[in-house]
């Protein structure tokens, strides 16, 4: 989860929930929890393939890697992402 | 990340609506004065299960993640559990507006069981003095009691949902701590001047100061209370409210009516708000997708008459609904402009002796033409209210359809 530094554990294995559904649209994505039933955005493309492959990664920030976040950017995807783990859109998953 | 704000981006529109209203059926066991579908008798054209089905089918393809049905009562249905029950197994989730007339201890179990459905009873009055004025003898005991079987079964979270009237304005914390007696949570909606609103709003709608006063709470309370954005013309007081502040008719809501009639936004039963039905050849993704008001309704918006307030990047003109039924200029102030811009355009048109009679009318008309039960004979109806004001003539209705907001129940980032 959120550290108690608030800062998002980005070496850790992470998952998309599996009651949160992803609609692409234009600008990035909509996702919806249906446990919580909350909504939240993903505000570009880049966001949205982090978000749909940290389940095949051993960590958010390799999937970060992957997407093509470069490493100067990596600060505001890592808040994002702990604004999506706060709202339990994703959560931790154990390594494989 | 994107430069442009999420408001930004909504304002082009989406692939497909983030929140849909569905209105099952005119039917309706009570007679609200201000219902803003003008509900009560069943409409024969209504959609078939089979054609609710196809729309279900539709909004699964278009990943619209659930819709917000009402009505009417929408539990009168015969086919309701059975069409709640094919949504959610599409994937599409169901929050279901009620007066509660449904909601028995068995109903209460099944509903608690689900993830997929979300329950909003409506309630206008702390008390039953308030509510009942409004809704009907009885429905105050009737939502009661059904929050009571919710609350047995466990359904924790189910909303009660109240429209702000200038009669409960000041029970905001007795509704408050009703929600908090049944692990429920709180929703507090505007009151529109549509359907039979319109024939109670200036007796109905909030003061000046309580509308302030409301304001002061909605800020105190913050996401704990949902709204359904639907104040974000009191932005305009400082510091927005939760919620994309934004009118999204078109845009991220519309409404489709019980016989399939597909409408910008739930407040906007009008054929100048129309786009098509969902029973034409492309169905309801047509005319989300091609239908010409929409494509008007995402394009950009002049701030008209507004266009020079210093806090029209708050409040954005307010409700097209509110102003178009109320019979003002859509691109000017709305009716409850927190600066006092609506009073005036209002008092300016009974000062111009402009006709009352040309205010805009629902489209449609389903109420009850006999006595229902609790609530006394249309049209010679003691009026709920004590208060009575001079009504306001209005000069010819605009030509041009708008937007309306109402994400309902809807918060940027997060709740609905």
């Amino acid at each position: 989860m959120v550290n108690p530094g608030g800062l998002f554990d980005l070496d850790r294995p992470w998952r998309l929930d599996e009651r949160v559904a992803v609609r692409p649209e234009p600008f990035g994505a909509l996702l919806y929890h249906f446990g919580t039933r909350r909504l939240s955005f993903l505000k570009n493309q880049t966001m949205l393939a982090v978000v749909r492959s940290l389940g095949d990664h051993p960590s958010a920030r390799a999937a970060c890697a992957a997407a093509g976040v470069p490493p100067a950017g990596l600060p505001a995807y890592e808040r994002g992402l702990a604004t999506l783990a706060g709202s339990h859109m994703i959560s931790p998953r154990e390594a494989a | 990340m994107s430069t442009e704000t999420l408001v930004e981006l909504f304002e082009h529109g989406l692939d497909a609506p983030i929140c849909l209203t569905w209105e099952l059926t005119y039917a309706c066991n009570l007679a609200c004065v201000h219902c803003l579908s003008s509900s009560g008798r069943r409409d024969p054209g209504e959609l078939s299960t089979a054609e609710c089905k196809a729309v279900i089918d539709t909004l699964e393809r278009m990943q619209v993640f659930y819709v917000n049905i009402g009505g009417g009562e929408p539990t009168v249905r015969p086919d309701f559990w059975e069409l709640v029950d094919y949504a959610t197994a599409h994937h599409v989730g169901v929050k279901f507006s009620t007066n509660g007339v449904r909601i028995d201890e068995a109903v209460a179990r099944r509903l608690a069981a689900s993830d997929y459905v979300d329950v909003q009873i409506s309630l206008d009055g702390a008390t039953a003095e308030v509510n009942d004025a409004v809704r009907g003898r009885g429905s105050h005991a009737m939502a009661i009691r059904a929050m009571e079987h919710l609350a047995a079964a466990g359904f924790r979270g189910f909303k009660i949902s109240v429209v702000v009237t200038r009669q409960n304005a000041g029970q905001l914390d007795e509704f408050k701590a009703l929600a908090d007696r049944y692990g429920a949570q709180l929703r507090l909606t505007r009151l529109r001047p549509s359907g039979r609103g319109a024939d109670v709003w200036d007796e109905l709608h909030p003061t000046a100061r309580q509308q302030r006063e409301l304001y002061d709470w909605l800020c105190a309370h913050g996401e704990q209370v949902l709204t359904g954005d639907s104040f974000f013309h009191l932005a305009a007081y400082g510091e927005a409210l939760p919620g994309l502040n934004m009118c999204g008719a078109g845009r991220v809501v519309c409404l489709i009516d019980p016989v399939g009639d597909v409408y910008a936004c739930p407040f906007a039963i009008h054929e100048n708000f129309l786009a098509g039905n969902v029973r034409a050849g492309g169905g309801f993704e047509a005319v989300w997708r091609d239908s010409a008001l929409f494509a008007e309704l995402r394009g950009p918006s002049a701030g008209g008459a507004c266009g020079s307030c210093q806090f029209y990047d708050s409040c954005r003109g307010g409700c097209m609904a509110a102003k178009f039924f109320t019979g003002l200029p859509l691109d000017g102030p709305d009716p409850e402009c927190v600066r006092g811009f609506g009073e005036q355009a209002l008092a300016g048109q009974a000062l111009a002796g402009a006709d009352r009679t040309a205010l805009p009318r629902p489209g449609l008309d389903h109420s009850h033409r006999g006595p229902v039960r609790g609530q006394a004979r249309r049209g010679q109806a003691p009026r709920p209210v004590p208060v009575t004001i001079g009504r306001r003539p209005v000069p010819a209705p605009p030509d041009r359809a708008c937007d309306i907001n109402p994400l309902a129940g809807f918060a940027a980032g997060g709740t609905r």
